[in-house]
């Protein structure tokens, strides 16, 4: 599904990324674990498409189409998301609203009519039920004075509404409590099927208790430098990250 | 000629030909006396310093616009907020529409301005009323030179005006250029409530000039909810000058919207005479082009207890000129006031201009006063937050700007004029969002 060979990228001139190759198949979890400052989010934000990012060198494909020169929109189209590690707050313009938005200019993209009014709102109480999610949030201003746990429960009900096929959760972990924590693992284990795939960016291991990732990297100086199974999340949590530096330059 | 001879020159044949009693005639005199010493104001002037009238002054506009032009409904629907009930006072190039206004004297006074100046019925209301608040300089004294035509509306104490009133504006470019002088006088008794829209719009390209002047008074206890929409074309300019003297406990509120027009000034200036009065003036500016707006506003707070809520957000792309210039002044006796004031700018590119000032005088010691202005770009971030949740990037900047003017519009109590406003700024931003926030 997503193909990532040799890439390099750069921020302000600062060269971020030095080499990352990854590839994730449909219905494969994958955890992307670093120490700060590895380039764990700008490799979520690269794939995204965020454009203060400069691919200087290598390949991303997704679905086998290059995706490198895509704007974001159209990449969210093809069926690519991101949670976002710090969610943006707007003012006056309801979660409702935007999702619908989301969902009407993405289905108009592929050439569809708006969604029925009330499909949508079937689509909209059932997902907002299984994130454990109030009503009355739903009429709120996008994550405007939304604590961080509702931010983030927030995004995985904007990927349960835009079903994308490919999910990078960045940090999503971060600024949570142990109920929220379970109830966005829950949510994202519900939404995995055969045909998608999700990536998992932390620093710590707690939330790969919840979602349980069939392989684990380890992303340094811009590069993966180990890749395993769930067990070097394990390993990591308990030695740190400093024997991988120490590997890599040794 | 220049315009300023022209129209002094002008000012004889006005004065023979309407029909006036000495007491308008004596301020009418004065008053192009004044324009007369005065002249049009220039970059000279500290009030006009970000804003020169040069480019427009030098077309060569009728005064006096001759014959009545045939407008049908059908012409001006758009321009109305049409799915309510409401009353309408509509002007032509200048006279007033019988066949598409609706006005009313029952139990209050909806109609024209010539009326009150010539019936001796009014003559009381006028000696008292006319021309009381609006202050003696060059643009303000024109209009009233050539006051005679425009909104007269009384409602007198303890009525709740159920209908919104429109007073609507027209020039029909059947003159090469046309100048308009409008001239309202609102007056709202104790206890009253009133909504009004206001509105002036060109329906050629020909040049129209308006220098246009309201006065409302704003008693006891009474509400007065304002809105302006500023939405013409390019080749219509709008000189604004509002002046709104309250009386204790009252609330006045003056939304102002500006999305179109070659150059418009609005000057704004409220005198709060009267303890615990709330004075509110909101606005959206969303232009681009070569497009200038500029808000003048000033709040002068007299007595004890009051309260000044301004808050202008203001949009600017292409090669448009934005001015800010918002000044409060509490007086000695006006403790405990609480005057706000805010100005919010976003330049979407590096040619778009915004000049802010805030200005503030305070001279007594026991007052709430803050201002604060800020000039930026849209939210990279942001977009980029929208962009990957499908949102393409016109609309993606469209909803931020949304979100931006938000929540000045929400402070708009017509709910069809708030759908019209939205609408309006959808056209500006050109997106079809089909949502209504």
């Amino acid at each position: 599904m997503l193909k990532i060979t040799n890439l390099h990228a750069s921020i302000d001139n600062k060269t971020i990324l030095k080499g990352v190759n990854l590839e994730v198949k449909a219905g494969e979890v994958h955890a992307i674990m670093g120490p700060n400052g590895s380039g764990k989010s700008t490799l979520a934000s690269v794939i995204a498409g965020k454009e203060d990012y400069e691919v200087l060198k290598g390949k991303i494909t997704f679905e086998g189409q290059d995706i490198a020169d895509l704007a974001p929109e159209d990449r969210a189209h093809k069926g690519i998301f991101m949670s976002f590690q710090y969610p943006i707050e707007i003012p006056g313009v309801t979660v409702t609203n935007f999702i619908k938005t989301a969902i009407n200019e993405t289905r108009k993209a592929k050439g569809l009519n708006d969604m029925p009014a009330n499909k949508m709102l079937k689509l909209i109480r059932d997902k907002a039920e299984l994130l454990e999610i109030d009503r009355r949030f739903l009429s709120r201003s996008l994550n405007q004075g939304f604590s961080g746990g509702e931010k983030k429960r927030n995004e995985i009900f904007q990927m349960a509404m835009l079903e994308p096929k490919l999910a990078i959760l960045d940090e999503t972990d971060s600024g949570l409590d142990i109920d929220a924590l379970r109830i966005v693992a829950n949510g994202v284990n519900k939404l995995k099927s055969k045909d998608n795939a999700v990536v998992v960016i932390t620093h710590y291991q707690r939330l790969l208790d919840y979602i349980i990732p069939d392989f684990v990297h380890v992303i340094y100086d811009g590069k993966i430098v180990k890749s395993g199974t769930k067990e070097l999340a394990h390993e990591l949590e308990e030695k740190g990250y400093d024997w991988i530096k120490e590997e890599v330059n040794a | 000629m220049d315009l300023k001879e022209k129209l002094i020159s002008s000012f004889l044949a006005f004065e023979n030909q309407v029909d006036v009693d000495t007491y308008v005639h004596d301020i009418r005199s004065k008053a192009i006396q004044t324009f007369e010493d005065k002249g049009f104001p220039s970059k000279k002037d500290e009030d006009w310093k970000y804003t020169s009238l040069n480019r427009i002054l030098k077309e060569d506009y009728t005064v006096f616009p001759k014959q009545e032009y045939d407008i049908e409904y059908r012409d001006i629907k758009k321009y109305l907020i049409h799915d309510i009930d409401s009353y309408k006072i509509v002007f032509i190039d200048g006279k007033y529409s019988s066949h598409l206004s609706e006005t009313t004297h029952d139990g209050m006074d909806i109609c024209l301005t010539s009326a009150a100046l010539s019936k001796p019925k009014y003559h009381l209301i006028i000696e008292n009323y006319f021309n009381k608040i609006a202050p003696k300089d060059s643009l303000t004294s024109l209009n009233t030179a050539f006051s005679s035509e425009g909104a007269y509306i009384h409602i007198p104490k303890n009525k709740l005006v159920q209908k919104p009133i429109q007073i609507l504006h027209f020039s029909t470019g059947n003159e090469s250029a046309t100048m308009l002088q409008p001239r309202n006088l609102i007056i709202v008794d104790e206890n009253s409530h009133v909504q009004i829209i206001e509105r002036h719009q060109s329906l050629t390209e020909n040049p129209v000039l308006t220098n246009s002047v309201t006065e409302i008074f704003t008693n006891k206890r009474a509400i007065v909810d304002y809105y302006k929409v500023q939405n013409d074309n390019l080749n219509a300019s709008l000189i604004d000058n509002t002046f709104i003297k309250q009386k204790q406990e009252s609330i006045c509120s003056v939304h102002t919207f500006s999305f179109g027009g070659k150059l418009t000034r609005n000057n704004l200036r409220f005198f709060q005479h009267g303890e615990r009065i709330n004075s509110i003036l909101k606005g959206i500016t969303i232009i681009g082009d070569k497009q200038h707006v500029d808000h003048s506003t000033l709040v002068q707070h007299i007595e004890p207890n009051c309260e000044s809520h301004q808050d202008y957000k203001g949009i600017f792309g292409d090669n448009a000129v934005g001015v800010f210039n918002g000044k409060v002044i509490v007086e000695k006796e006006a403790q405990k006031t609480n005057a706000f004031q805010t100005n919010n700018n976003i330049l979407l590119n590096d040619k778009a201009t915004i000049n802010t000032k805030p200005q503030l005088e305070i001279f007594a010691d026991d007052v709430k006063c803050s201002h604060g202005c800020t000039i930026g770009q849209l939210d990279e971030n942001a977009l980029f937050y929208l962009r990957a949740r499908g949102i393409p990037k016109k609309e993606a900047k469209a909803l931020l700007m949304y979100a931006f003017a938000n929540n000045v519009l929400e402070s708009v109590k017509i709910p069809k004029l708030k759908q019209r406003i939205n609408k309006l700024i959808a056209n500006k931003l050109g997106v079809n969002i089909g949502f209504d926030l």
